[in-house]
Parts: structure tokens; C-alpha cells; sequence
């Protein structure tokens, strides 16, 4: 019967169709709601075997022997593997440095980290080989902060680096620091008539995608390997997958299957190695599906951090100065760190005019889980210290906390602390007047005539208040994120458009290797589509490496980047379908020469609206097809020591307002509401950017209050993988998020868009803090916040 | 060993069933239906609620032995579930559930999963009939990437026939057992309102 569950042609156009500006539907909607669309677990092949990860069970070891023999024994497994059996030299990948270990050698890092994997030919026996490998450990001692991992005796997690930051690293166990230094803080602290300092603690938070990580290998007669994932880059994944399997890059086919869900946790590889190693191995189609346990050791994780902040005002309520230091806590292995130290460095001061800076961001290696990718990516971490010291500092000048952020408000042409010139509108002033504005909810919304509601209470169905004890408040945040990958990446784009004639009507063909990772990405190709090439039909390829690479579904870049991509190679389309036009029918019509014509309706027309040819009759029997790379402005890296540099591409900004009820005798949090104000330069999909600020706020109001996965200090062992103990809002958990979209356009930007997925993630942590203290008058330095922080009883 | 039960409608056996594996397993690798999800497979998630003689359950949670003989409605087979809800309340239009025995053949799920298709004049399934919670989720954006959808779907679905006129309170209770990453449910609760009122209206 062969593989069931290989991503097809989407085609949309004959009910639903829409150009860019519309809130046109997704074109993959009737697959996803009627069960039908084939997520990367649910690929299925005849005669598949199943792989399993043996995974350790401590943070810091050497790995004194490993027998295998006993699994490799029990009826149905096809392959162990080991270290030892790792077919080239290339034995490590990582996205920036290469420092994690396929399987491990000699030596785990921190708990989970993989050491054997299993084939078998049902998914419980191949688990239940796993457990009988032998695995013997001689503990090493466990480094979990930065006093211990700075120690002068410290064990240092990678010995020998050879990557690009162990030369500017103060020790070995720092993955990476940037220090931002303008102006004289010193001097500048001499102006402030206050000052207010404070140490924030951020604790770790996890993606927690539904769609666990899992794919298909499927080894194929050439001897390489078809390989069906659900990721963030297929071309990233490749270039570290083809060296350890010891095969060129054309011979590891990458296809997307159906993702559920990614924000950051699919940009590291997780099994993709481990099924093509253990198909290439038994020559059969290998499958691996994680359960929610592994997953949560299978992807890294929102860095971790403590920061320490002083900021400095005047009595008119103007900032003199921030000094503050960010430590993030990066685990065992690297991952994306140096990226996330650059931007929590970058944009560590928030959106305000700070003329007098230091700051210091450093990532450590410790033996906690590694830390990488999460939407808001350093961003996140900052913005949640930065904007409890803006409310501390507006309170002790004695203004009003939205006031005072305004009074500091970067706006177009204001400095960031790298020096870099803020070329596009940056309405922070505007959106905190926008999110005050919006009409506050009705108080005792609980209140009916039948008594109290609990399920709109703090508590909720636990019935644990009927109102009394429950206080209100009010809390104001806004933040500041960069758009598309900083510091001179080369951060491209490709796109393959095809325009032809299929029975009598024109058709677009889009193949990119974009990840489609439930954002909408497909919807706004085929919306860009139409609007540069006037059909309705188009066809969505799916994403593969038989197109160049798409950069990364993160950094809130792929409408930004490969929608460029798309409307670029759209344009190209255009103008060679145009001069096959007058070739063909130039003679006919002056207009064809002279005037300025576009694609619309089928049609080609000149700007004044004459209709020239139909299109299918211009195409004739020959399709125009191309592919091309397309890039963004440059970047530049960041000055090592002085942290100037015009590092970013892009900026997007969001404000939030948060309600909330608080049963101050529990500490229980009910979040009545959280409005956003977002500029978004242009909507290209109304509806879509929405849903994209509403789940953005959500994963915020997520590890305001509830979410944080939690690591035993002594072990540095993970004590809560499962959804029964790290807790994820629910819809009772989730309160109503009217939003305000604003539209300001970025005359840099394509069609003037501005990236939007993460900078509703960064404001609505700080501003449901600020809430909580509003509503307590408790000081709350870090987040989650928990019921014995709000009690006295922590 | 060998189960035997219905799902959405039509008869299946499914054979070498190893003791410890879970409704959801049996679905999913063995009758070719993998609409209903494994998100977390320890009954947190809602991603593989089905209908078991109606009753809303986690199939996680559900060992295969546990199903026989009895009824099992998945998302695949929601459109046609609401479909003759309709006609049992005599909201049915003329014709729109046909009249032979129903339900999905094991073929026909593996067709659809092969081809990414139902034969409709596009492969985004545009045209194919849809149950009314289902065309409301595309319409209102509540699918992003779509894998709680199934899960939601079938949640809402039985919550509107206990309950066809619910207050925000009401949705936000009976979909609690759901988690979606995504959306903010915001788009969720606009699909379960706009449903509640597409169906009051043609009532």
C-alpha cells in the first residue's frame, strides 16, 4: 500500500479566494477540521518499524558502559544503535556550534539527553527493549547557575571549544557575552534625582506544541533517504543531518509533513537523525512519535534568567540612565544562545530613548535542559524585568506608570543602545494610549441573579470564592522585538512561481520551502499571489528541499521574508509573461508598448484599466515558471565589546493591559482581560494577525501565572514533563483579548508589512505582573507567579 | 486480540491488538483514522476526545479491549454524526444524509489519507459537506495549526446538542478538557458562538 499521509498540492480558488488585505481562510482549513490533514505522527508505511530513544536518566555523568545486548536480543527489534555505531566522523550538530552529541559519547550533559536508540516493530516493544539497555553512570557533580559553572573549579561542560565566542567568554562555561555600552552611565547617574533597582527571575518556559515531534525515514534505493518532518527549516535540518549520516545533500529528500504548532521548539533537530540512522540501518521506513514526556525533553526551552536592573530618572520623568546584566541560563548545550544573548543585550532597555547605557547580557552552560529558540527569543526575558522597573521608577518620580512610559517612548529616528537609527514608524507612545483607551470590563462580572458564577472567579470550578477576598488590577506593559535573523545573517528567502494555463483558466503554482507551522504562511502566499498575478487559483506545493531555502518559521520573519520571496518572484513572472504578451499580440495594440500594464482578473489591462489580452490566451501551452532567492536589507554583528552595530532589520511593537482578579487569601489568579494594541505596518491577512496577537498573548499570560518547568536544584534533574504539572492556559484560564491593530507602513517592508508573531508574547508577562501588583501591592520579582508568592507562604 | 466495534456508523474488526494499546492507538495505525490526536496521551489534552456511545471521551485513556461492541464517533466521521442529528430533529433538507447504512469504510479513510483528497473539486476539500461546528471553526480562524481542532470539534459538537444556546461560561466549561497553544481560544469561542447561532436560526 506504500506511505500514507504525504503532503499534496493544496489548491485554493474555486470557493474561497482574496488578495493581500483580506481575511481570506486558510486553504488547508477543510483538511484540518475534518481530520483529514496528515500531521508528521501520522504518517503511516507498510511494513514501518518504530523507533524509540533511550534517554538518560541524570543530568551530569560519564557513561561507564552501555549493553545492549539484552534489547538487541527481544523478539521484534530490528536495530540498537549506539555512539558506536554512528556511521562518519561526524558525530555532533548543533545549529550554530556544532557541541551536541547525536547519541552520547563518554559523557551526558544534562537529563534526557539521548544515548541509545531502538527499532522495532511495535512501538511498546521498542520502548520496552529501550528500558533493557544497560546504562551505568559514575555521577559528576551538577552546575546549575552561574556561581557554580564560574567557579574556579568548575567542570567545565565542553572542553576543548573551538567555536567562534570561547575567545571573548570570560570562562569556558559562557556560551556567549555582549556587552552594549553608550554614552557615561556614571556620569549620567549623576543627573537622576531617582534611582530604582531590582533583580528579576524568569523561570523556564516551554513551548509545548500539541503536535509532538515525530516523522517518517524512509530509506530509498540509492542508498539515501526520504525523510517526512514536522520543523521550523528544512534546509537548516538538512546541512545538519547529511554529514552524520555520511550522505550528500541530495540524497536526503526532506518533505514537511503537517506541523502542530513549533514557536521556537522545532528549530533544533530532535529525531530527525535517529529515524534516518535506524532506516538506513534496517533498510526499513522508520517512525518515531514522542509522547508528551519525551517531548518535553526532546526540545530546548525559553532561557531561564536572572537580571538585575537600575534605571535613573529625573524629577520631570525623563530616564538618565539603565545599567543592567542578564544572565540566561542556556543548559548543556548551545543551541540558538548566542542569537538570544544578542537580542536580550540588543533590546534590553525596551522601547525608550536612553541616551546612557551598559548593559550585559552572557549565556551560560550549565547541566539544566538546553535552551534555545522561544518565541520572543531574549526579548521576552527582558521586557519582563525592564517594565516592572518602568512602573517602579514612574512610582517613585510620582507619575502615572502610562505617562511616564510615554514621556520615554522611542518613536521613528530614536537610537536603540546599539546606535542603530530606528528607520520605521514606532508609535510606542500611540499604542499605550490606544490599549489605555479601550472601555475597562464591567467590575463583579461574576455577579448574576443567581449568586455568584465561579467559573468567571479566581479559583474558578473549584468553588473556592464566592467574591469575597478577591481584589481587582490593572497593569500596563509594552515591549519591543526584532523582526527576521539579526547581526549579518544572511537571512534569505526563496520562491518558485509558476504561472500556466490549465483547462482555460490561469493558475499560480508556490513552491517555497517555507515550514508551515499553523501561522498562515500558506494562506498569505496564495493572497500575494493573486493580488501580483490577478488569478484565483493558486496552488500551494509542499515544502520541501527540492526548492532553495526558505530561512526559518521564527524571528515573526516568514511574511516578511518568503512573502518578499513570493512577491518577488511574482513580480519577475509578471514582467516575463508581459513580454511574451507583446511578442505575441504587441502589434495589435499600442497600449502594449506604451502604458503600464498590470495582471487583474484573469486578465492583462493598462493601468487605465483597458483590458489588453486574457491571460491564458498570452500563455498559450508554456508556463512561466522561476525560482529566486530574495533578501532584506543587510545586517551588521555586534561590536564585540561596545555592542554598536546596525544589528537588526526590523522592529514591532505591542501594548498590553491586563485585568485581573486576585483571591488574595489563596493567591489565586483569574486574568479578566488583556487587551493589545499592536502596530502591524500592513495586514496582509486581517483575521490571521489577530489570532496571531491572541496566541501570542495567551503563551505570555502562560508564564505570567502558571507556566514553568521546573529543575531540581541539586540534580538538575526536570521534575514536571507532563501537561498533568506544567500547566498551559486553558480556555477557563484564558480571559477575552480585544485587540487594535494598527497600521503604519514600513517603507522598507514588502507591501509595508512589519513581523508580528512575537512582540504580543513580550508585553503580556510584565503587564499581568504589573496587574497582580497593582491589584496585591506585592513587590513579585519573578514569574510564574505562584499562590505562595501572593500568601507569604513561599 | 482481535476487537470488534463500530466507528462513525460502519462495523470494524481490528486484529492483533496488543492488550495495553489505547483506543487512540487503534485508530490511529491500525484503521487508518489518525483524525483524532495524540497530543499527550495521559488524558490532559482533549487533542483525541471521540464520542463513545456519545459520551465525550479522552481515547488515550480508553484501553481497545474496553471498546468492544460498542459505538466510536471520530472527527472524520463528525459531518455525517451531525448530519443525521439533523434529520433525527427533522432539520434534515431533503436528501442531505442519504439513505444507506453510512458510516466510513476503512478504504475510504485510507483513500483519504493517501490523497489528501475527497474527490471534491479542489484538493483543499473546498465543497465537501461539513458539520456546522466545523465550517464555523474555518470561517471564525479558530484553526491555526489545527492539531486541537479534531479534539475541539468533537467537544463542541456534543456540547451544542446538550446545550444548543450556551453563555460564554457555558463554552469555556465544556471545553476546558481541551488545550490549544495557538489562538487564545479567542477564535474558538467565535466558532462555538457563531455555530450556536447558525443553528438556532435554522432550527
Amino acid at each position: 500500500m506504500g506511505t500514507t499521509g504525504l503532503p499534496t498540492n493544496i489548491t485554493q480558488g474555486v470557493r474561497t479566494k482574496g488578495g493581500i488585505g483580506e481575511s481570506t481562510l486558510r486553504p488547508d482549513g477543510t483538511l484540518k477540521v475534518t481530520g483529514e490533514f496528515a500531521y508528521s505522527s501520522d504518517m503511516w508505511h507498510e511494513d514501518m518499524l518504530w523507533g524509540h530513544i533511550l534517554r538518560s536518566t541524570v543530568a551530569h555523568a560519564n557513561i561507564v558502559s552501555i549493553d545492549t545486548a539484552e534489547a538487541l536480543a527481544t523478539p521484534g527489534v530490528y536495530a540498537v544503535m549506539t555512539y558506536d555505531d554512528l556511521p562518519t566522523d561526524v558525530k555532533n550538530y548543533g545549529l550554530e556550534i556544532q557541541d551536541t552529541p547525536v547519541l552520547a559519547h563518554g559523557k551526558v550533559r544534562h537529563h534526557g539527553e539521548p544515548v541509545a536508540i531502538v527499532a522495532a516493530d511495535h512501538p511498546e516493544t521498542a520502548r520496552r527493549a529501550a528500558a533493557k539497555i544497560k546504562v551505568e553512570y559514575r555521577e559528576l557533580p551538577v552546575i546549575t547557575d552561574e556561581a557554580s559553572a564560574t567557579a574556579p573549579d568548575a567542570i567545565l561542560i565542553h572542553e576543548n571549544r573551538t567555536d567562534h565566542h570561547v575567545g571573548h567568554v570570560p570562562h569556558p562555561n559562557i556560551v556567549h557575552r555582549q556587552p552594549i555600552v553608550r554614552g557615561d552611565v556614571t556620569e549620567a547617574r549623576e543627573r537622576a534625582d531617582f534611582i530604582v533597582e531590582g533583580e528579576y527571575v524568569f523561570g523556564m518556559q516551554d513551548q509545548a506544541f500539541l503536535g509532538p515531534e515525530s516523522g517518517l525515514a524512509v530509506p530509498a534505493q540509492d542508498g539515501g533517504v526520504d525523510l517526512y518532518i514536522a520543523t521550523q527549516w528544512l534546509h537548516s535540518d538538512l546541512r545538519q543531518i547529511a554529514p552524520v549520516l555520511g550522505l550528500p545533500e541530495d540524497k536526503v529528500r526532506m518533505t514537511l509533513a503537517g506541523v502542530g504548532g513549533a514557536f521556537g521548539g522545532r528549530e533544533d533537530l530532535s529525531m530527525q537523525i535517529h529515524a534516518c540512522l535506524l532506516a538506513l540501518r534496517t533498510g526499513k521506513p522508520v517512525k518515531i512519535v514522542y509522547n508528551r514526556f519525551e517531548s518535553f525533553f526532546g526540545h530546548v526551552h525559553r532561557h531561564p534568567a536572572k537580571l538585575h536592573y537600575e534605571h535613573g530618572a529625573t524629577r520631570d520623568g525623563k530616564l538618565t540612565h539603565v545599567k543592567c546584566r542578564i544572565v540566561l541560563d542556556g543548559g548543556a548545550y548551545a543551541s540558538a544562545s548566542p542569537a538570544v544573548v544578542g537580542n536580550a543585550s540588543s533590546l534590553g532597555i525596551g522601547p525608550y530613548v536612553v541616551d546612557d547605557v551598559d548593559i550585559e547580557a552572557i549565556a551560560l552552560y550549565t547541566n539544566n535542559p538546553p535552551c534555545g529558540a522561544m518565541r520572543g527569543f531574549g526579548a521576552v526575558q527582558a521586557c519582563f524585568a525592564y517594565e516592572a522597573q518602568m512602573d517602579k521608577l514612574a512610582d517613585a518620580v510620582g507619575m502615572d506608570r502610562v505617562e511616564f512610559r510615554q514621556r520615554n517612548a522611542m518613536a521613528q529616528g530614536s537610537l536603540l543602545p546599539t546606535g542603530q537609527v530606528v528607520d520605521s514608524p514606532a508609535p510606542v507612545a500611540e499604542l499605550l494610549r490606544r490599549v489605555k483607551a479601550m472601555p475597562l470590563p464591567p467590575e463583579r462580572q461574576w455577579e448574576s441573579s443567581e449568586g455568584a458564577d465561579v467559573r468567571q472567579l479566581p479559583g474558578g470550578l473549584s468553588n473556592t470564592t464566592h467574591g469575597e477576598g478577591v481584589v481587582r488590577g490593572v497593569g500596563y506593559a509594552v515591549g519591543i522585538k526584532n523582526v527576521g535573523f539579526s547581526e549579518g545573517f544572511d537571512d534569505y528567502s526563496t520562491a518558485r512561481v509558476r504561472l500556466e494555463a490549465v483547462a482555460g483558466e490561469p493558475v499560480v503554482t508556490v513552491h517555497t520551502a517555507m515550514a508551515e507551522v499553523g501561522q498562515g504562511g500558506v494562506t498569505v502566499h496564495a493572497q500575494i499571489a493573486r493580488t501580483e498575478l490577478g488569478v484565483t487559483q493558486v496552488t500551494i506545493h509542499p515544502a520541501d528541499t527540492r526548492v532553495g531555502s526558505a530561512g526559518s518559521t521564527s524571528a515573526s520573519r516568514q511574511t516578511y521574508v518568503t512573502g518578499g520571496a513570493v512577491k518577488n518572484a511574482c513580480e519577475l513572472v509578471r514582467e516575463q509573461v508581459l513580454e511574451r504578451g507583446r511578442r505575441k499580440f504587441g502589434t495589435y495594440h499600442p497600449a502594449w508598448a506604451t502604458a503600464e500594464l498590470l495582471l487583474e482578473g484573469g486578465k492583462v489591462v493598462t493601468d487605465a484599466g483597458e483590458v489588453l489580452a486574457d491571460l491564458v490566451d498570452v500563455l498559450g501551452d508554456e508556463a512561466v515558471e522561476l525560482e529566486r532567492e530574495w533578501r532584506h536589507r543587510p545586517t551588521e554583528p555586534f561590536d564585540l565589546r561596545t555592542g554598536q552595530g546596525n544589528g537588526h532589520v526590523q522592529y514591532s511593537f505591542a501594548a498590553h493591559r491586563a485585568v485581573v482578579e486576585v483571591d488574595t487569601e489563596l493567591g489565586l489568579v483569574k486574568v479578566i482581560e488583556l487587551a493589545c494594541a499592536q502596530d502591524v505596518g500592513k495586514a496582509l491577512n486581517p483575521l490571521s494577525v489577530v489570532g496571531q496577537i491572541q496566541g501570542g498573548t495567551t503563551q505570555g499570560l502562560g508564564v505570567a501565572v502558571m507556566e514553568e518547568i521546573v529543575v531540581d536544584p541539586k540534580t538538575a534533574k526536570v521534575k514536571n514533563p507532563s501537561f498533568t504539572d506544567y500547566l498551559i492556559p486553558t480556555i477557563l484560564d484564558t480571559p477575552t483579548i480585544p485587540v487594535d491593530v494598527l497600521e503604519l507602513a514600513d517603507e522598507h517592508a514588502p507591501y509595508g508589512l512589519r513581523g508580528i508573531g512575537e512582540a504580543p508574547t513580550l508585553s503580556s508577562t510584565p503587564a499581568v505582573l504589573a496587574a497582580i501588583r497593582n491589584a496585591t501591592g506585592l513587590e513579585l520579582n519573578r514569574t510564574p507567579v505562584r499562590p505562595e508568592h501572593l500568601t507569604g507562604t513561599a | 486480540m482481535r476487537v470488534n466495534f463500530t466507528v462513525n456508523g460502519r462495523p470494524q474488526e481490528a486484529d492483533d491488538v496488543w492488550e495495553g494499546e489505547s483506543l487512540l492507538y487503534v485508530l490511529r495505525e491500525r484503521l487508518g483514522l489518525p483524525g483524532s490526536k495524540n497530543a499527550c496521551e495521559q488524558g490532559e489534552c482533549g487533542s483525541c476526545t471521540v464520542r463513545l456511545d456519545g459520551v465525550p471521551v479522552c481515547s488515550c485513556l480508553v484501553a481497545a479491549g474496553q471498546v468492544e461492541g460498542r459505538e466510536v464517533v471520530t472527527v472524520e466521521g463528525l459531518a455525517e454524526y451531525a448530519a443525521r442529528r439533523s434529520c433525527g430533529t427533522g432539520a434534515c433538507e431533503a436528501g442531505a444524509c442519504g439513505t444507506d447504512s453510512g458510516g466510513t469504510s476503512l478504504d475510504e479513510a485510507r483513500r483519504w489519507s493517501a490523497q489528501g483528497t475527497r474527490g471534491t473539486d479542489s484538493q483543499t476539500g473546498e465543497g465537501t459537506e461539513l458539520a456546522p461546528i466545523q465550517q464555523a471553526f474555518i470561517d471564525a480562524g479558530a484553526v491555526q495549526c489545527g492539531f486541537c481542532t479534531p479534539g475541539l470539534l468533537v467537544a463542541a459538537d456534543e456540547m451544542l446538542e446538550r446545550n444548543p444556546d450556551p453563555t460564554d461560561a457555558d463554552i469555556r466549561e465544556a471545553l476546558s478538557g481541551n488545550l490549544c497553544r495557538c489562538t487564545g481560544y479567542e477564535k474558538i469561542m467565535d466558532a462555538v458562538r457563531l455555530a450556536a447561532a447558525r443553528q438556532s436560526e435554522g432550527a
